[in-house]
C-alpha cells in the first residue's frame, strides 16, 4: 500500500495512507526512514520516525508495511551492540564509515553471522505437531529451541551441525522453512506460563547495595540522581560484576564517549562469576543523545524484548537503563510533537501507565516449557536539577521494588557510589536475608541493623561536633564517629577504577563483621577505662587504604 | 529534487522571525528558503514545520521590514550547509558564515550540512590523550583529553572571558601528532567590547584558527547557527584534515536564551523556566559533536562557556548541560573576591575523562596520587572553615588549624596563577612542594 507525506513537525510525519493500523510500522519517504503508527484519524494517519526528518519533503511517498516494529530474536545477539532499532552498529559502521547516515542501513542480517550448530531431535520423513521442538542451535552453554511453525507436518529436510546463519534448519511438508530466528513486536511482552514470586538475591558487587539495601532476581530498582553523581558508573559496575546470565545495557540518550568507553572496558573484562569474555554474555543498546529521538524511545523497548527472549530460554537476565528520563523526555518530545494535551511538566498524561507496563516485564516466570527464569531491571533517572520530586521519579517510585538515592553532596565529596544510606530503600531487604543468612553468614540481618543504627547516630553526632568541634564528644561518641567514617570510607565507599570494584558477598560480609567486632571490643575497653587514643589507634585504618578510597 | 525553483508571495502571517507561507507544493524539513523584502532586501529562512501546504518559516537574520503583500519566499531544495575548504583557516565570519575581515569569501572545495551527522558509537576513540591547557586546576586536578566536552560554569561578573581567551593562547595537545592544532571560536550575543577583547587574542595567537562571531545586535537566529558552522567546520578539519580542533564557544546561555525567544514564537509548550521540553536534544546535537573516530587522526574538543543564571547551578542550562558533558569547571565568586585567578573551585569541578588521561606515559606517575591527595586534604580544609566560623580559629585542635592553613596556601600557590602559563610538570612540582611543605605527603 502507498501513500504520500502531507505535513512534517518535529520527529513525526502525517501521512495519507489509508487502512493503517496503531504501530503498524511504515516506511517513511524515498530514503525509506522507518516509522511507526502513532495515531489514525479520518484521512490521515501520523507516523513517528525513528530516523532525522530533516530534508523530507511533503509528497514523499509512504509504504506501509503491515508489520508492526519488531525485533528479531535468535542465537547470535550476544557480544553485539544494536542501535534503537536492533540495527547492528558494527555492520553499520562497515556499511556507511563513521558517521550514521538516515536510511540506507540494513536491518540486523543474520546472513552476516557465524554458521549456527544445530542440534535435530527429529528425523527426516516424522511428522510435527505445530509447536513441537524440531531442535536447538547451541550458543556456547545456550540452548535456543527451534519449534515447528502454526501448520506443523511432515519434515523434508532437517539440518544437523553447520547451518549458514541465512538459511532454513528445517524444511516441512509444502516447502515450509523453518528458521532459527523468529521475529516479535516490541510493545507486546512476551508471554509466560505464570509469574513466580520468588525472592533470590541478585549479587550486584556494590557492598552498599549487597548488604544494605539487597536486590532480588526478577525485581526492580531505580537510581535517581543528579548530574555527576555516578548513575553511569554504577550501572556499568553492576553489568560487569552481576551474578547473572545474561546483561542486556540500554544507553538511552546518554553520551557516545561513555559508551566508547564502555566498549572498550569489557572487552578487556570477564566474567567474575562464570570466568568466562565479559561480552559473551553481554548485549548493548545505543540510542546517544544526539541520534534521533524518535528511536530512543523505541530502544527500552527493543531492550526489554531482546531480554525476555533470554528470559524465555530459563536464563537470569539484567537490563539496565540509563537513563530512563531521556526515555521519558522522548516520550515528551513526540507527545508534543502530536499537539496531545500536556500532564505535569508537559509530559503526556500516559507517562505513568506506560511506566507501569514496562515494569510489569520484570519478574520471576515459570516459562511455557517448565523452565524458570527471571528479569530484573535497574534504571537510571536524571531529575532536572536534581530534584526528586519531578514526575519521572515519582512515577518510578510507585512501581519499582528498591530505590537507590545518589546524593549530589555525596558525589561532591568523592564518596562512590553516592548512594545516600538514610534515603534509600529495597523492599526485598527481607525476602533476601534468608537467603544471605543461610548462603553467606548467619547474622547478616542482625550486622546491618547495627551497622545501620550506628550511621544514624552518627548523623546526629555529627551535627553535634559541627558546634562543637570532634574535640567537644565524649570518649564514646568518638570511638563511634572514627568507627563510622571507617565504614563509610572502606565499606560503603568503592572505587569503580580499582581492585576494590567488586566485592563478593563473603567479602562484604567479612568486612563489615570485621569493623563492627572491632567497634564491639573497642567500646568495652573504652568501658573498661582504657584511654581513648589507645583504643582509636587499635581500630584506625591502615591510612593507604583510606585515601584510596577516597580519591577520586 | 525538484525542476524549478518555487517561488510565492502567499504569506498568511508574520510573527516576530516567524513566517507562515500557504499555498506551497513540496516544502522539505529544514529546506533553506530566501526571502525577498518589499525594499530589496534578502535574507535566508528555513522551514521548520509543513502541515499539508502551509509551511512555517524561520527568518534567519532581521525580519524587520516583511510585509505580507510584496514579501516572495524562494524554497531552494536543499537544506542548511556550510561551505568548506583549507582557507577557512584564519579568518573570521559572522553567524551567517559572510567574512567581517574585510577579506573576500574563499572558494568552497566543498558543502556539507551544518546539523552534522552522528558519530557511530563503535567508531568513537575513547578520548585518552591529554590537552595541557596551562591552568593547574585543570591540568593537574581536571584534566582535558582530546575529544571531550567540558564545560566553563561561570557567574555573571567572573573572568570567564579571562580564562576561555588564556585557553585559547595556551592551549596545546601533550602529543602532537598530526597536523597541529586549531582553535574554533564561536562567540554568541557578544557585546562590543568583549568582541574586540577577543579579537586581539585571536591576533596574538600562534597557531590557526577560525573565528564565528555573532555579536549582541546581530540577528537572534543566527545565534542557534553559528555553533553549528563552528562544528562542520571543525568536523571537517578533524576528520578530513587531521587537525586537533578545540572548539571554545561562549556563551552558550545566550544560545538558549535564543532558542527559547524562537521557541515561544512558534507558540510551543514551554518547559523549566520557558525554555523548550527538547532543550536537552538541542544542547545534546552540539556537544555531542566532541570526539574522535578510531583509527583515524583528528579530534574535536569542545570547551562550551555557560553563564549560570543568578549563580544557580540547578538553572536549566548547566544543568541539561552538566548532563550531556564530561564534566565541568566551576568559576566560583568567592575566589575571584579574594583575588585568585583563575577562581576555579576544584571541589564542585570535575573531568570524567581524566582517568585515562594521566599516570604514567601520559602525563607522570605520581599525578594520580597527587590529584587525588590535594582533593582530599582541601576538601577537608574547606569544611572546617564552617567549624571556624562558629568555633574561632583557637578553639580548634593543632592538626585542624593545620589542614585550615592547607586549603589557604593551595588556594595561594596551586588554584592563582594569574597570567602565567603553567606546564604540566610545573604544575605538579609545585603540588608535590605544597604537600611536602604539610607533610601530607610520605604519610598517606
Ligand atoms: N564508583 C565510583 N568510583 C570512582 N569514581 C566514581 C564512581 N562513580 C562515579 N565516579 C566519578 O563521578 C563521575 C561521574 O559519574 P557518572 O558518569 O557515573 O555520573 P552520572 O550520574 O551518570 O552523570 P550524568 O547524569 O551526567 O550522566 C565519574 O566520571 C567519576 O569521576
Ligand atoms: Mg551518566
Amino acid at each position: 500500500m502507498n501513500g504520500r507525506i502531507i505535513g512534517i513537525s518535529g520527529p513525526t510525519v502525517s501521512v495519507d495512507l489509508q487502512g493503517l493500523r496503531l504501530y503498524e510500522r511504515v516506511l517513511v519517504g524515498e530514503a525509506g526512514l522507518m516509522g511507526e503508527v502513532v495515531r489514525l484519524e479520518q484521512g490521515r494517519a501520523v507516523v513517528q520516525v525513528y530516523e532525522s526528518t530533516r530534508g523530507l519533503a511533503v509528497g514523499e511517498p509512504v509504504e506501509a508495511t503491515g508489520s508492526q516494529l519488531t525485533v528479531r530474536l535468535g542465537p547470535g545477539l550476544l557480544d553485539t551492540m544494536f542501535d534503537g532499532l536492533q540495527r547492528p552498529l558494527a555492520a553499520m559502521r562497515q556499511e556507511q564509515g563513521p558517521f550514521i547516515h538516515p536510511g540506507g542501513a540494513a536491518a540486523s542480517s543474520a546472513a552476516a553471522q557465524p554458521p549456527l550448530r544445530f542440534v535435530p531431535a527429529h528425523k527426516v520423513g516424522e511428522t510435527v505437531a505445530p509447536g513441537e521442538l524440531l531442535g536447538h542451535v547451541e550458543e556456547g552453554e545456550l540452548r535456543h529451541p527451534v519449534r515447528a511453525p502454526e501448520q506443523g507436518g511432515a519434515i523434508e529436510r532437517i539440518a544437523e551441525g553447520e547451518v549458514p546463519a541465512g538459511e532454513p534448519v528445517a524444511v516441512l511438508a509444502g516447502g515450509i522453512e523453518v528458521s532459527a530466528f523468529h521475529d516479535w513486536p516490541v510493545r507486546l511482552p512476551r508471554p509466560y506460563a505464570r509469574k513466580l514470586s520468588r525472592f533470590e538475591p541478585l549479587v550486584t558487587g556494590q557492598r552498599c547495595i549487597d548488604f544494605l539495601f539487597p536486590l532480588a532476581r526478577g525485581g526492580s530498582a531505580i537510581f535517581p540522581g543528579g548530574f555527576g553523581t555516578g548513575k553511569t558508573l554504577l550501572e556499568q559496575s553492576i553489568a560487569k560484576f552481576a551474578d547473572v546470565d545474561i546483561v542486556v545495557y540500554v544507553g538511552c540518550g546518554e553520551r557516545g564517549n561513555e559508551m566508547a568507553e564502555m566498549l572498550d572496558d569489557f572487552s578487556e573484562l570477564t566474567d567474575p562469576w562464570s570466568k568466562r569474555p565479559l561480552m559473551s554474555r553481554t548485549i548493548v543498546v545505543v540510542n546517544t543523545s544526539n541520534m534521533p529521538v524518535a528511536a530512543r524511545e523505541a530502544s527500552i523497548y527493543t531492550a526489554v524484548t531482546m531480554a525476555e527472549y533470554y528470559r524465555d530460554l530459563g536464563c537470569h537476565v539484567l537490563l539496565l537503563a540509563d537513563s530512563l528520563s531521556r526515555w521519558a523526555e522522548a516520550l515528551r518530545e513526540i507527545s508534543s510533537a502530536l499537539e496531545e494535551m500536556p500532564g505535569e511538566e508537559g509530559y503526556p498524561t500516559y507517562l505513568d501507565s506506560r511506566m507501569a507496563e514496562f515494569f510489569a516485564r520484570a519478574g520471576v516466570v515459570e516459562t511455557a516449557d517448565g523452565k524458570v527464569g527471571s528479569l530484573t531491571v535497574l534504571l537510571s533517572i536524571s531529575p532536572p536539577g536534581g530534584d526528586f520530586t519531578e514526575p519521572v521519579t515519582q512515577a518510578c517510585l510507585r512501581n519499582t521494588g528498591a530505590f537507590f538515592m545518589l546524593d549530589t553532596d555525596l558525589a561532591h565529596r568523592r564518596h562512590f557510589p553516592a548512594i545516600n544510606w538514610f534515603q534509600s530503600f529495597s523492599l526485598y531487604e527481607q525476602d533476601v536475608s534468608c537467603h544471605l543468612e543461610e548462603q553467606v553468614a548467619a547474622g547478616w540481618g542482625e550486622l546491618r541493623r547495627e551497622t545501620r543504627a550506628l550511621l544514624q547516630r552518627e548523623q546526629g553526632l555529627r551535627e553535634v561536633a559541627e558546634i562543637v568541634g570532634t574535640e567537644g564528644l565524649q570518649d564514646a561518641d568518638r570511638l563511634l564517629m572514627q568507627v563510622t567514617e571507617d565504614v563509610r570510607r572502606r565499606f560503603l565507599a568503592q572505587n569503580a577504577y580499582t581492585e576494590d570494584a567488586f566485592s563478593t558477598p563473603q567479602q562484604t560480609h567479612e568486612l563489615i563483621h570485621s569493623m563492627i567486632e572491632g567497634y564491639r571490643g573497642a567500646s568495652a575497653q573504652l568501658a573498661k577505662g582504657e584511654h581513648l587514643e589507645a583504643v582509636l589507634r587499635k581500630v584506625r585504618p591502615a591510612k593507604k587504604q583510606a585515601a584510596a578510597a577516597g580519591g577520586n | 529534487m525538484r525542476l524549478a525553483r518555487h517561488s510565492y508571495s502567499t504569506l498568511r502571517s508574520i510573527q516576530g522571525p516567524l513566517l507562515f507561507v500557504e499555498k506551497v507544493i513540496e516544502a522539505r524539513m529544514g529546506e533553506v528558503v530566501t526571502i525577498a523584502f518589499p525594499d530589496g532586501r534578502e535574507a535566508e529562512g528555513e522551514v521548520l514545520r509543513i502541515e499539508r501546504d502551509t509551511v512555517l518559516i524561520q527568518v534567519i537574520g532581521d525580519s524587520r521590514g516583511l510585509d505580507l503583500d510584496r514579501t516572495r519566499v524562494t524554497f531552494t531544495d536543499s537544506i542548511k550547509r556550510a561551505p568548506l575548504a583549507a582557507e577557512v583557516l584564519n579568518r573570521a565570519f559572522d553567524g551567517s558564515f559572510r567574512p567581517i575581515d574585510e577579506l573576500p569569501m574563499f572558494v568552497p572545495e566543498k558543502w556539507a550540512p551544518v546539523s552534522g551527522l552522528p558519530m557511530n558509537p563503535v567508531a568513537r576513540e575513547r578520548p585518552q590523550e591529554m590537552i595541557e591547557t596551562g591552568f593547574s586546576t585543570i591540568d593537574g586536578l581536571n584534566t582535558l583529553v582530546k575529544g571531550q566536552k567540558l564545560p566553563i560554569f561561570s557567574c555573571a561578573g567572573l573572568p570567564s572571558r579571562e580564562l576561555a581567551a588564556g585557553i585559547l593562547e595556551h592551549a596545546r595537545a601533550k602529543s602532537a601528532e598530526g597536523a597541529g592544532s586549531v582553535v574554533v571560536f564561536v562567540a554568541l550575543g557578544l557585546a562590543f567590547h568583549e568582541y574586540a577583547y577577543y579579537r586581539q587574542t585571536l591576533e596574538r595567537l600562534k597557531g590557526d584558527y577560525v573565528a564565528f562571531i555573532n555579536l549582541a545586535r546581530d540577528p537572534v537566529v543566527e545565534r542557534l547557527l553559528a555553533p553549528r558552522f563552528g562544528l562542520t567546520v571543525a568536523e571537517y578539519l578533524a576528520f578530513e584534515h587531521g587537525r586537533d580542533v578545540l572548539v571554545v564557544v561562549t556563551d552558550m546561555t545566550n544560545y538558549c536564551d535564543a532558542l527559547r525567544e524562537v521557541s515561544t514564537a512558534r507558540e510551543e509548550l514551554p518547559g523549566r523556566r520557558g525554555y523548550p521540553g527538547y532543550l536537552y536534544s538541542d544542547l545534546a546535537s552540539l556537544y555531542e559533536r566532541a570526539g574522535r573516530i578510531k583509527g583515524q587522526p583528528g579530534s574535536v574538543t569542545l570547551l562550551p562557556v555557560v553563564t549560570m543564571p543568578e549563580d544557580d547551578i540547578t538553572h536549566p542550562i548547566p544543568d541539561l548541560t552538566g548532563y550531556i558533558t564530561e564534566g565541568q569547571i566551576v568559576l566560583s565568586r568567592e575566589l575571584h573576591q579574594r583575588g585568585v585567578f583563575p577562581p576555579v573551585d576544584v571541589l564542585p569541578s570535575l573531568s570524567r575523562l581524566m582517568q585515562r588521561g594521566i599516570g604514567k606515559g601520559r602525563t607522570r606517575e605520581d599525578h594520580r596520587e597527587i590529584a587525588n591527595l590535594l582533593y582530599m586534604h582541601y576538601a577537608t580544609g574547606r569544611d572546617l572553615r564552617r567549624l571556624e566560623a562558629i568555633v574561632g580559629r583557637e578553639g580548634m585542635s593543632e592538626a585542624d588549624r593545620r589542614m585550615l592553613e592547607f586549603a589557604a596556601a593551595f588556594e595561594q600557590a596551586i588554584v592563582h596563577q594569574g597570567e602565567a602559563r603553567r606546564g604540566i610538570e610545573e604544575t605538579l612540582d609545585a603540588s608535590r612542594a605544597l604537600l611536602e611543605r604539610f607533610e601530607l605527603l610520605g604519610a598517606a
